[in-house]
């Protein structure tokens, strides 16, 4: 069962002193070893520059060609968590293959799901049971308790095109305005919207996808968007 | 000299790092009999099926709970076309005796879902 968060406890986690993760300290090593390396490069070329001046006929200096781009999908052979010693792996469809030819987006699956849907690259099936019935709501929810962030707009649209009412209502949405504690502490650790973004629908560190209705308050004079 | 080394070798780990575990964003493995059965574990590409699908064929029509780890499934279950076995009945989709395709991941691989961002609490971020 979902836990529930009051939304003073947002205030709480935010106040709360970030104790450094060992990722950061990872970070900090890394970033430590680059710039060590520079500073080793810095030197070579020092001690190399009075050897230049003595002796002009140097070989030229080959050209860098650009690197090739890299795809930003992995093969099934390589991405893991595929048994290469399978033999039926090479008839399953590669991601690139499949994922390359939608639209593009930075973040997840490098695929921008909504936009496939909406301009009809791809046409998924909305049912198996000719009985069931496909209900698609267009009504936008705008979430203004959002401390310091842009609000949130909530799209019914592409979601009812995507999912059934019954997979969030009432199960971990009340269909009732108001009626949800929703804090972002909750949706980091796979509550509420984070039961699928941040695991199949984009991920959680696109803040303003959702977070993408400005305070009218909060825009200081000469700082608005000119249109 | 040792600098260099230090960094080349740095650089490297995070490669390997980088590359070892990225599995395609919304991959799903399943692996709870999978092992004690002495089959590979089964890897659902989610990127795979919503080409062909939206959400709420599996997730409603057939009653797939969204929790990754929530759908306790045995073979027999998609054998009787429950699960998977709705549409991989070699009519819609291949059907259960292509074992391989399906259970395609390493031996030993941990159940869940798994990508390149995680929604498992803050202290995996």
């Amino acid at each position: 069962m979902a836990q529930k968060f009051e939304v003073s406890e947002w205030a709480n986690f935010s106040d709360e002193e970030p104790e450094m993760s060992w990722n950061c300290r990872w970070g900090i090593l890394v970033l430590v070893f680059i710039i060590g390396g520079c500073e080793a490069d810095h030197q070579n070329v020092g001690a190399q520059q009075p050897v230049a001046k003595t002796a002009p006929s140097r070989p030229p200096i080959p050209v860098a060609r650009p690197a090739p781009p890299r795809s930003a999908w992995l093969r099934l052979q390589a991405d893991g968590i595929h048994d290469v010693d399978n033999p039926a792996l090479r008839l399953l469809q590669q991601p690139e293959e499949a994922l390359s030819k939608l639209p593009r987006a930075a973040e997840g699956n490098n695929v921008d799901w909504v936009a496939a849907l909406r301009s009809g690259v791809i046409i998924p099936r909305t049912n198996v049971f000719p009985e069931t019935k496909i209900k698609v709501l267009d009504r936008d929810v705008i979430m203004e308790k959002t401390a310091g962030m842009p609000m949130v707009r909530f799209p019914h649209r592409p979601h009812t095109e995507w999912l059934d009412c019954k997979n969030c209502h009432d199960r971990i949405f009340k269909a009732k305005r108001g009626a949800n504690a929703v804090t972002m502490r909750a949706i980091l650790q796979g509550e509420f919207c984070g039961q699928c973004h941040g695991a199949v629908s984009f991920p959680l560190t696109q803040c303003s996808r959702c977070h993408s209705v400005p305070r009218p308050s909060r825009v200081r004079p000469g700082t608005e968007p000119t249109k | 000299m040792t600098r260099r080394a230090i960094f080349v070798v740095a650089i490297l780990f995070l490669g390997l790092a980088s590359t070892s575990l990225r599995a395609e964003y919304g991959d799903v493995i399943l692996n709870r009999y999978s092992d004690l059965a002495k089959v590979r574990p089964v890897i659902f590409p989610h990127w795979f099926h919503r080409i062909r699908f939206r959400c709420k064929v599996c997730h409603h029509e057939l009653g797939f709970e969204m929790r990754a780890g929530a759908n306790d499934m045995k073979m027999m279950d998609i054998t009787e076309g429950k699960f998977c076995g709705m549409c991989h009945d070699n009519k819609t989709a291949w059907g259960v005796e292509n074992c391989n395709l399906c259970h395609s991941g390493k031996p030993g691989l941990k159940s869940g879902i798994r990508g390149g961002h995680q929604t498992l609490g803050p202290g995996r971020w």
